[in-house]
């Protein structure tokens, strides 16, 4: 545990270091990478761990997204406070949620949450409180002046998404190593034996679906801290299906893998635009070849490693022990 | 009381659409136990052959029957080239679960991609076979038009044909044998692989009709299929996913329902409609409308 | 040789290994028995000759033509009819389609028509439930839609596992006579496997009685009945 910690804080330095060696643009993919690796996180937990499958994630961002930009601007509260708000509400989300769908099942689950990740951001454009789809304002304030004139806006997000990050990670990590953890693996590889058991698997299902929801919302608020703003538009069917993406090339139940998959995400549009810049395409390849490229590392990937590439390196592992 | 059924009607001809989609999804899901993501992209691949031809010949009919066909190949050939690889190598771990959603929504992916880069993204049109304009009845004009009858009507048709053909023809018997015990099928001398390619092929074809009359009333784009996709894929669940008639049934309820929260409640929670009518059905059908007690088994 | 020969047939479940090396020939119209407990393997030799279970070494001809590794569809129309374990019939579907299922393959309408009416004949009771769900079929009726199923593929080499499983004694002692009277009829080469010992020596040319995988003692019929030994080892009387 101590180890752990003394981990995470050196990480944090280190992290922190880097920010300050590289531009704006770096700054500023760092703060997203941090925002994926909580929302993977969030995946991890729920897929990888406690078996069930959700298309939704992108919504329950949208509710710790929305719940923050409220907080904020109609209470004036502190910021760490709006970041609060977000966890509390989006699990509260999910235990809602998560009581409907320890009935589903695969597919059935799958469907709900899609339509979940469908339906929910739409709502804001029904009521005038949400800001309908240009959305409301989230700014959680310029840096400190102590940190000096060179401290950038961006960097200050990097900062705040990193140390959220960190401490959401370690957390996360705490709760899969815990009993939890390995409840939530034994009722996923064998639902029976676990009820038999005495383990009621139903709810530790919501309670699975509940911190990831948590995680998700805090992924969301983070999310519309970097582009200052909360709207339909930013928590799309596409961001549902890309953090699935994520958590797949990831490796479904590796929490270490949710950086990578994160690094992935964000690295991916550059290297397309690069690559459409080389080849001269037009409008067209430089809007569609990081689609390509996802989709076919997504395919590989489901094909060869399912499990993520840290599988085979496991593999090896187990059968020389 | 008018309005009421407007709103219906107009919900019978949504919701045939959605049919056709969640048609296709159910068919792929009982024969291969997979839920086809990547259907959305099929039918819009075969929604832009469609196109090409429809606006070239400017007859819609020739370009539907160019994006069945289309849909067909293509459905045969995600199930040949892509499902057989997918399923050779049998998933274990945590991943399982998730594999084959991901593999298609990877081709969903895939497919999008290659359109966009070979169509780009701007909005294409079909000219529609049939008016737009609302009927007019007596002095009042329903927002119901004629295009809307013809939607419900060549739903209908596909419908008997699938309906003939899966009850009354021996490939019909191939197919639901081989969906409900592929073991059995193959004993009894059926090839079940090659008639689980001719499901897919099936399924792509009767998805390029849905995507060919959305877009007869709306647009064509990369991303243009993808709420069909959904309500397709609520619409099957509410069905039951097991069931072709559970399907339809799930669709038409479906397109009702969100045609009365359109018209009475508001455009923006159209969407979140899916969700609330899914979850109530669910919540008293956990298996779907069609689920039966379970089936006596030895 | 004519007939079914399978030699030093070996299969194998992932790390385990069902069949270790079977081999016993049946002469075409014979109908061999292959006995033994639970565990010992018949099924798996059964799901191997139908092409269902891969084998991992070894051989199998049927008519002088290797069928390992042939599909299980191919070896329908090689005339190899499988009746699997557990009554396989099709529960949603109903008692006719179940029956047209076995002469699709076949592609002659008239021709199945005609051996759905055989089948009729052989089983009255089947054709007074023709249009319903297969689901509500006793275990007997079921037993005799699956064999009825099976027939109408117009086998010559019929497989069928355990037949008499979870059947009263009245109904097994149908079925077994209307084995018997089928092969006699049609000239069917029949591998049945039994559990029940002696009801399928009875009516068998020939025995195979398998234990953990092996053929522990083969020969006539009458010789494995007439074998005090064997008979306390594994006919369990
Ligand atoms: N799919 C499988 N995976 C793993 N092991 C299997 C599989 N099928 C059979 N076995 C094993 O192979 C051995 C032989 O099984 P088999 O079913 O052939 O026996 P059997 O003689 O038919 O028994 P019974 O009389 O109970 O039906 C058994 O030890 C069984 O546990
Ligand atoms: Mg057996």
């Amino acid at each position: 545990m101590r180890k752990k910690i003394i981990l995470f804080i050196l990480l944090g330095w280190l992290l922190l270091v880097i920010g300050d060696r590289v531009d704006e643009l770096r700054v500023y993919q760092g703060a997203q990478i941090a925002m994926y690796t909580i929302a993977l996180a969030s995946i991890v937990l729920l897929t990888g761990y406690s078996g069930q499958v959700s298309l939704g994630n992108g919504a329950m961002m949208a509710v710790g997204g929305y719940a923050a930009a409220l907080t904020l601007n109609n209470l004036g509260s502190p910021v760490w406070f709006a970041f609060l708000m977000a966890i509390f509400f989006s699990a509260l989300f999910g235990a809602l949620l998560g009581t409907a769908a320890a009935r589903l099942s695969g597919p059935y689950l799958a469907g709900t949450t899609l339509a979940l990740a469908v339906g929910l951001p739409a709502i804001a454009n029904q009521f005038s409180f949400l800001g309908g789809e240009p959305g409301i304002f989230f700014d959680v304030g310029l840096p400190p002046q102590r940190l000096g004139q060179e401290f950038t806006q961006y960097k200050w997000f990097f900062w705040i998404a990193t140390l959220i990050a960190l401490l959401a990670l370690f957390i996360t990590s705490n709760i899969l190593q815990s009993r939890f953890g390995r409840t939530w693996r034994a009722i996923r590889s064998n639902p029976l034996a676990t009820e038999l058991s005495g383990i009621h698997s139903s709810q530790m299902k919501i309670l699975a679906f509940t911190i990831s929801s948590a995680l998700a919302g805090l992924a969301g608020a983070v999310l519309a801290m970097t582009i200052s703003l909360v709207a339909p538009g930013a928590y799309t069917l596409t961001l549902s299906f890309a953090l699935v993406t994520g958590a797949v090339l990831a490796g479904v139940s590796s929490l270490p893998g949710v950086v990578l998959g994160a690094l992935i995400l964000v690295a991916i549009p550059e290297i397309a635009d690069a690559l459409a810049n080389r080849l001269g395409g037009g409008e067209n390849v430089s809007s569609y070849l990081p689609g390509l490229i996802v989709s076919i590392l997504l395919i590989l990937s489901v094909i060869f490693t399912p499990n993520g590439p840290g599988e085979n390196l496991h593999r090896h592992h187990r059968k020389k022990a | 009381m008018q309005k009421l059924l407007e709103t219906l009607l107009i919900g019978v001809s949504t919701g045939s659409i959605y049919a056709l989609m969640s048609l296709a999804l159910v068919l792929v899901w009982r024969s291969t136990r997979v839920v086809n993501f990547a259907q959305a992209g099929q039918a819009m691949l075969s929604t832009y052959f469609g196109y090409e031809i429809a606006s070239r010949s400017e007859i819609f009919w020739l370009g539907l029957a160019a994006a069945i066909i289309a849909g067909a190949l293509v459905g045969a050939g995600v199930d040949f080239f892509f499902m057989r690889v997918l399923f050779k190598r049998a998933i274990s771990g945590p991943a399982a679960v998730v594999a084959p959603v991901i593999a298609t929504l990877g081709l969903l992916g895939l497919i999008r991609s290659i359109v966009g880069l070979t169509w780009g993204g701007e909005f294409k049109s079909i000219q529609a076979p049939a008016s737009k304009d609302g009927l007019t009845i007596g002095q009042t004009t329903i927002p119901f038009s004629a295009l809307n009858i013809l939607i419900i009507a060549t739903v209908s048709l596909i419908l008997i044909t699938l309906a003939i053909i899966f009850q009354r023809t021996n490939l019909g018997l191939s197919l639901r044998a081989s969906a409900y015990a592929p073991e059995i099928a193959q004993l009894a001398g059926i090839r079940t692989a090659r008639t689980r390619t001719i499901g897919w092929a099936i399924a792509g074809g009767v998805g390029a009709v849905a995507g060919m009359l959305v877009t007869s009333y709306n647009f064509l784009s990369p991303y243009s299929l993808d709420l069909l996709l959904v309500f397709g894929f609520i619409a099957a669940v509410i069905g039951g996913l097991e069931s072709m008639v559970g399907s339809v049934i799930g669709a038409l309820v479906l397109g009702i329902g969100l045609t009365f929260i359109l018209n009475y409640v508001g455009t923006s929670l159209v969407f979140i409609g899916g969700f609330v009518v899914l979850i109530v059905v669910l919540l008293v059908k956990p298996d779907g409308i069609m689920a039966r007690g379970k089936a006596r088994r030895a | 040789m004519s007939g079914l020969a399978v030699s030093e047939l070996a299969v194998s479940h992932g790390a385990i290994v069902a069949l270790r090396g079977i081999s016993f020939s049946v002469q075409v119209g014979q109908l061999a028995a292959v006995i033994g407990s639970n565990g010992a393997g018949k099924t798996t030799l059964l799901r191997a000759l139908s092409g269902l279970n891969k084998a991992s070494s070894g051989s199998a001809q049927w008519n002088e033509r290797e069928i390992l590794g042939a599909r299980p569809d191919a070896l329908v129309r090689s005339g190899i009819s499988h009746v699997s374990e557990g009554k396989s019939v099709i529960p949603e579907l109903s008692v006719r389609e179940n029956l047209v299922l076995g002469g699709i393959w076949r592609g002659d309408k008239s021709d199945t028509n005609a051996a759905i009416a055989e089948v009729v004949e052989l089983f009255p009771i089947l054709g007074q439930r023709m249009s319903q769900s297969a689901d509500t079929l006793s275990g007997g009726e079921r037993q005799m839609l699956a064999i009825g199923r099976a027939l109408v593929s117009r086998p010559k080499l019929m497989l069928l596992d355990e037949p008499s499983l979870g059947l009263a004694p009245i109904v097994i002692e149908q079925i077994f006579a209307t084995i018997d009277q089928l092969r006699r009829k049609l000239g069917l080469t029949v591998v049945l496997v039994e559990q029940n010992a002696m009801s399928a020596l009875e009516i068998a040319d020939i025995g195979v009685i398998i234990n953990l995988g092996e053929v522990v003692a083969s020969g006539t019929a009458s010789e494995l009945i007439d074998d005090p030994a064997l008979r306390a080892a594994y006919l369990g009387y």
